[in-house]
């Protein structure tokens, strides 16, 4: 193929044409226009006139150019251009096609899936065996096929939400013997990568395929100074731009939606780029992900888990408002302990119980009135924590003292106990080792603390399993009881250090910690995730898109700790037993950097251009060329002049081309003008076109008798096509079911279903005579099922004898169509309906049925031709016209009943009315 | 037999045409009549000249009831214009004639032949008489002559351009000309020496066409007589029209004088206007030469 620029011609030598062209020019020039022939009497004023300018004979330059460039177009299109035409390097041999196959190949995969698609159809042509690699995969052995084998296959590939460990293991399971290799690498660098490159190359030649698109991830959020921090790495760091955070969650309804979004921008040249986003608690704890908008990608998305949930501790203190140090302040190493980790709450109880906060600490407050306990012990129900602290008024109380107070773990001794004090014997204890099944087992009890003062538990029997903690002699420290869903803690001693010296020591926040009242450090230490099984709750694709985890296994807790994804364990949230860890495809320690390959090895964009054949552009132009030469040789004849009607009927010809979408938005409105002229009765087509005539001639036969006897006077019948129809403007639909009707899409069901509370009536007729009983055994009932169940239909009885339908207009008794079953169903009565005193129906004045059910063929009974004639028999002489006339009549009810809704009913109301005007 | 038998659709396609000629003709007449006078049906003159007693030949219409009602005879109220005169019409059939230079216009014939049956059925109701230049229909009065002279209109000529016809001219009487005077000028000229010469006084109406009188044309440009005796070709025929108008300007000036040299009056008229002022015109040059 020759080439010129970045056009390639496949017929090159009938460019040779273009010669021509000059010897073109000077024919054209030669030949002038054709004279039109003009009948005009007048010519013999025109005798002896001669042309002024003798030049004109000849054909205009412009027009001449404009006929040259029609037929160089058309050389040109004839020698085969090809935009960018793709030079095939015939090659020999197997082919190694490898992916990289990670998250980092996400976010174009499709094209990656393209490229390797088109290198598996050269192949193909070429003959070539070729494999197909993917390296996020365990190391095997690469099995070369032909390349049609693996078409399939290679549709079916996506890529993993990790990244390799070690391509070396690959490189080793290369088998021997000359191929090709063609890397689709995702711009990562990736451990072993160059053992695995030159391993390639010394099979043959290797060619690289990276993206030009930058690879953007973000690190898992982080907490500091009050605020969510964000960090977004990308690959290359190239110029400033700026990327969008979307932060996802919950919203109070339980539909997952965009909490927040922030700009996330990249200075030029860094490869990192920070945010902090700081969001109301309330906001932040729902908080379920954040993720890159429009990157899909798993590493553009980072799992939030409980270390990003703040729990909302309230703090109480039994001595507020009186005037002391801040370090007596009973609540200080509280709040000094719990400001980083958690929203702290001041108030009054009964304020902080609306708050509905997650942790109560009451730090020696003894009395509680009536409300603020009932108020608590709701709240504990709920599953609230209660954590109290002792002190010297909850020793003088005589609270719990005799009977255990509900909101106290445990009954105490009057008094509390003082040791290792200056006027008592004996040293301060020390606390005892945490017993296994306390919450704090595990942590270390460091020697300093001590305690010289405490409240004590009066010994009970459940005094050993709600204690927690104790001190060396085996006196409780920490007791618990469960109330409801949550717990009451009572620590024996004060949480200031005037009793102990607990609060001061690091042991206080673990056991805090511990209890959860504070949040969890953001990154769980390998201690703490070793020994158990994390069961995944949601789990990530490499597509960033999060789904329930389902069956999968749990993982061992050791796994979790090397925090690094992998077959076995995917990214996704992990639950243990009492928190929640996300593992993210990007750790927070994470960098990356980017594969470079040797200079010898040629990497292409991933977007090449693809071959586009320009023969029908140039043809297309060279038409159009040549249309517009017609144009201007009329006009240079004078002809056009006189055809301006023509031209102006083309280019209205050529606007209406042009302008067809707009037809249909005519259509709809056409349609929603018709319909809105009269009411019109519609029916539902179905996909039996027969079913279709009779329900149309049986709404023109409806119509026709409520034009006779009512104030209705309807119009034509209208088909309605549900899927595309606008429904709103119908009162009544007649929906004829056949037995393969193709059941509607979810969007016309949205409609049918507000339609249907909004007002509409749907009268179903399955056309079966409904010799079921309704059991729904027909074809035709089954197929009833299937379309109403989507449908929002209230409970149905079968129509009872003093249903407002029996006399919206005539009295009926019963509503046949060409069948006479009695069974038609509609809404059901409430069933406190009563009967009126002395009046033959019950007390119903409430809704028109939406639905009416039944079998009987009405519109078959209705139906009746353009001169108003009956199209169809019913039933046998005289007694088939009088059933006709009842389904007749039955029509004519349900019309009055759709539009004049429960009117009649309320004739129950009558004598009351009549009485009250006699009056 | 074959005679027969070409003769009869002919006559009834003159039957479909003539009829509807005459009675536009007779409509343009009477929009005329009505325009001029305004006055009773009685008063067919606008001019009294004087009462007649009536005599036999007078039909009843005539006769001036309220002048008869004074004595025991009966009158008959005479215009001023009531001696008869005749009047010769020449309308010029030739093939130019049937021009047209838009499909929603009329030929050109078709106008000179309604205006010139329109002025005959004025002229013929106000008691002149009035025939056609030429051997076919001598001068003469009376209803049963509109039909006659419409009837002697609907042929069409052969000739490329139409020379007037001097065989029946009488004498002291009125001429009519109606043509385009496209042709060559030396036959009007003869013809009108040969009147001038009976000492007939009368009238030219020019008719031509709107695109004859503007000649959009442009571009390479064949122009043919309508008998394609006449031809001439232009490469570019916007050039020409400066001096087309010029050449029908020289035209119209010529039959201008020409009708002033011999106290006639001439009078150009477009088929793209109505009929009735070519008509009006026609009426009040002929009253004016009277």
């Amino acid at each position: 193929m020759w080439t010129l620029g970045p056009i390639g011609f496949a017929a090159p030598w009938l460019l040779l044409g273009l010669v021509l062209l000059p010897v073109l020019w000077l024919l054209l020039r030669a030949v002038p226009p054709a004279p039109i022939r003009r009948r005009f009497p007048g010519v013999a004023l025109l005798l002896g006139l001669a042309d002024d300018q003798t030049e004109t004979d000849k054909t205009p330059w412009w027009l001449l150019a404009l006929r040259m460039l029609a037929v160089a177009a058309a050389i040109v299109a004839f020698a085969g251009p090809v935009l960018n035409p793709q030079q095939r390097q015939p090659g020999t041999g197997p082919l190694l096609i490898l992916i990289d196959g990670t998250w980092a190949d996400a976010r174009d995969w499709p094209r990656r899936i393209d490229r390797a698609r088109a290198l598996l159809a050269e192949a193909g042509r070429e003959g070539r065996p070729v494999a197909v690699l993917r390296l996020t995969d365990r190391p095997e052995i690469p099995a070369f096929q032909a390349a049609g084998a693996w078409e399939g296959r290679l549709a079916a590939l996506a890529p993993h939400p990790w990244l390799p460990f070690d391509l070396g293991p690959w490189a080793s399971a290369l088998p021997g013997g000359g191929f090709d290799s063609f890397w689709l690498s995702d711009g990562l660098d990736h451990p072993g990568r160059a053992a695995l490159l030159s391993a390639l190359e010394g099979r043959g030649r290797v060619r690289v395929f990276e993206s030009p698109r930058p690879v953007l991830a973000l690190r898992p959020a982080g907490f500091k100074d009050g605020a969510v921090q964000l960090t977004a790495l990308r690959l290359p760091a190239a110029d400033a731009v700026s990327v969008e955070v979307s932060a996802r969650g919950l919203d109070p309804a339980g539909i997952e939606r965009e909490l927040a979004r922030v700009p996330l921008a990249f200075d030029s040249g860094a490869a990192e780029a920070t945010i902090a986003l700081s969001l109301p608690p309330e906001l932040r704890n729902r908080v379920a992900r954040f993720e890159l908008a429009g990157v899909r990608s798993a590493g553009a998305v980072t799992l939030a888990d409980d270390s990003l949930k703040r729990r909302k501790v309230a703090l109480i203190a039994g001595r507020a408002g009186r005037e002391q140090l801040q370090l007596l302040s009973p609540t200080h190493y509280l709040r000094q302990a719990l400001e980083p980790v958690a929203d702290l709450i001041d108030g009054t109880l009964s304020d902080v119980l609306l708050a509905n906060p997650d942790v109560i600490v009451l730090a020696d407050v003894a009395r509680l009135t009536q409300t603020e306990q009932d108020g608590l012990l709701d709240w504990l129900d709920g599953g609230g924590l209660l954590l109290r602290f002792a002190g010297p008024q909850l020793a003088a109380s005589d609270i719990s003292r005799m009977a255990e107070d509900p909101l106290m773990p445990v009954r105490l001794r009057e008094g509390g106990r003082t040791v290792g004090g200056a006027m008592s014997w004996g040293e301060p204890k020390t606390l005892a080792p945490f017993a296994e099944g306390s919450p704090f087992h595990g942590l270390r009890v460091p020697p300093e603390v001590s305690v010289t003062a405490q409240v004590l538990a009066q010994p009970d029997p459940e005094l050993g399993g709600r204690t927690i903690a104790a001190l060396a002699d085996g006196t409780p420290l920490v007791t618990r009881k469960a109330v409801g869903q949550g717990q009451v803690v009572l620590v024996h001693v004060t949480a200031n250090a005037e009793w102990s010296s607990l609060p001061l020591s690091g042991l206080f926040v673990q056991m805090l910690e511990r209890l959860a009242v504070s949040t969890r450090p953001a990154a769980p230490g390998a201690a703490e995730l070793e020994g158990q099984v994390w069961v995944p709750e949601v789990v990530l694709d490499a597509f960033g898109v999060p789904s329930d985890a389902g069956e999968r296994p749990g993982v061992q807790g050791e796994l979790l700790a090397g925090g690094r994804p992998g077959p076995n364990l995917l990214p996704g949230l992990y639950a243990g037993a009492d928190r929640r860890v996300a593992l993210n495809a990007v750790a927070a320690e994470t960098g990356f950097s980017a594969a470079l390959w040797p200079a010898r090895i040629a990497v292409e964009g991933l977007d090449t251009q693809e071959e586009q054949a320009l023969k029908g552009a140039f043809l297309a132009g060279a038409l159009a060329l040549l249309v517009l030469d017609v144009l201007a040789a009329l006009w240079v004849s004078g002809r056009l002049g006189n055809r301006i009607g023509a031209v102006r009927g083309a280019l209205v010809v050529l606007a209406a081309l042009t302008l067809a979408p707009d037809a249909r938005a005519q259509d709809a409105d056409r349609f929603a003008i018709e319909a809105t002229s009269a009411v019109h009765l519609a029916y539902v087509e179905t996909d039996d076109p027969q079913v279709n005539r009779v329900a149309e001639a049986g709404l023109r036969g409806l119509g026709l008798r409520l034009r006779e006897r009512t104030s209705v006077e309807p119009g034509a019948p209208m088909a309605l096509n549900l899927e595309t129809d606008e429904l709103t403007f119908f009162p009544f639909l007649y929906w004829p079911v056949t037995a393969s009707q193709p059941l509607p899409s979810a969007e016309a069901y949205a409609r049918l279903n507000d339609y249907l509370r909004t007002g509409g009536m749907i009268l179903f007729d399955t056309r079966d005579a409904d010799i079921a009983g309704g059991a729904g055994s027909t074809p035709e009932g089954r197929r009833l099922q299937a379309l109403a169940a989507p449908l929002d239909i209230p409970p149905l009885e079968v129509i009872p004898p003093d249903h407002v339908l029996t006399r919206t207009f005539y009295l009926l008794q019963d509503f046949p169509g060409r069948h006479t079953s009695a069974r038609i169903w509609v809404e059901a009565a409430p069933p406190d309906a009563e009967q009126a005193e002395g009046m033959p129906f019950r007390n119903l004045n409430d809704g028109v049925t939406p639905v009416v059910i039944g079998g009987n063929d009405w519109a078959a009974a209705w139906a009746v031709d353009e001169r108003g004639m009956e199209l169809l028999p019913v039933g046998r002489g005289y007694s088939g016209e009088r059933q006709r006339e009842i389904a007749w009549r039955f029509g004519i009810n349900l019309v009055m009943h759709v539009l004049t809704g429960n009117y009649k009913s309320d004739q129950v109301h009558v004598p009351a009315l009549l009485e009250r005007l006699g009056q | 037999m074959s005679d027969v038998l070409a003769l009869r659709p002919r006559a009834e396609a003159l039957g479909q045409a003539l009829p509807p000629l005459l009675a536009q003709a007779e409509h343009l007449a009477a929009t005329v009549i009505l325009g001029e006078h305004g006055r009773r049906r009685a008063g067919m003159g606008d001019e009294f000249w004087q009462y007649r007693p009536a005599h036999g030949g007078d039909s009843a219409r005539m006769i001036d009831w309220r002048r008869s009602a004074r004595s025991d005879a009966h009158f008959v109220r005479e215009r001023e214009w009531q001696a008869a005169q005749t009047v010769v019409l020449w309308v010029d059939v030739s093939r130019s004639m049937s021009f047209s230079g838009d499909r929603l216009r009329e030929p050109k014939a078709d106008r000179a032949r309604l205006v010139a049956l329109a002025l005959a059925v004025l002229l013929l109701r106000a008691g002149e008489r009035v025939g056609l230049a030429g051997e076919g229909v001598p001068p003469r009065s009376g209803r049963g002559q509109a039909l006659r002279l419409a009837d002697a209109l609907a042929g069409d000529g052969a000739a490329d351009y139409g020379q007037p016809d001097t065989a029946g001219l009488v004498g002291h009487g009125r001429m009519v000309f109606v043509s385009d005077f496209l042709g060559d000028m030396d036959g009007i000229e003869r013809a009108m020496a040969r009147a001038a010469e009976r000492d007939m006084r009368g009238a030219l109406l020019q008719i031509l066409d709107p695109s004859e009188e503007d000649f959009p044309f442009d571009g390479r440009t064949l122009f043919e007589s309508m008998g394609g005796s006449l031809r001439h070709e232009t490469l570019r025929a916007g050039d020409l029209r400066a001096r087309y108008l010029d050449r029908l300007a020289a035209r119209k000036d010529r039959l201008a004088a020409l009708a002033r040299a011999s106290g006639w009056h001439w009078h150009c008229h477009h088929t793209g206007q109505g009929a009735q002022p070519a008509l009006l015109w026609l009426y009040r040059a002929l009253e004016r030469t009277v």
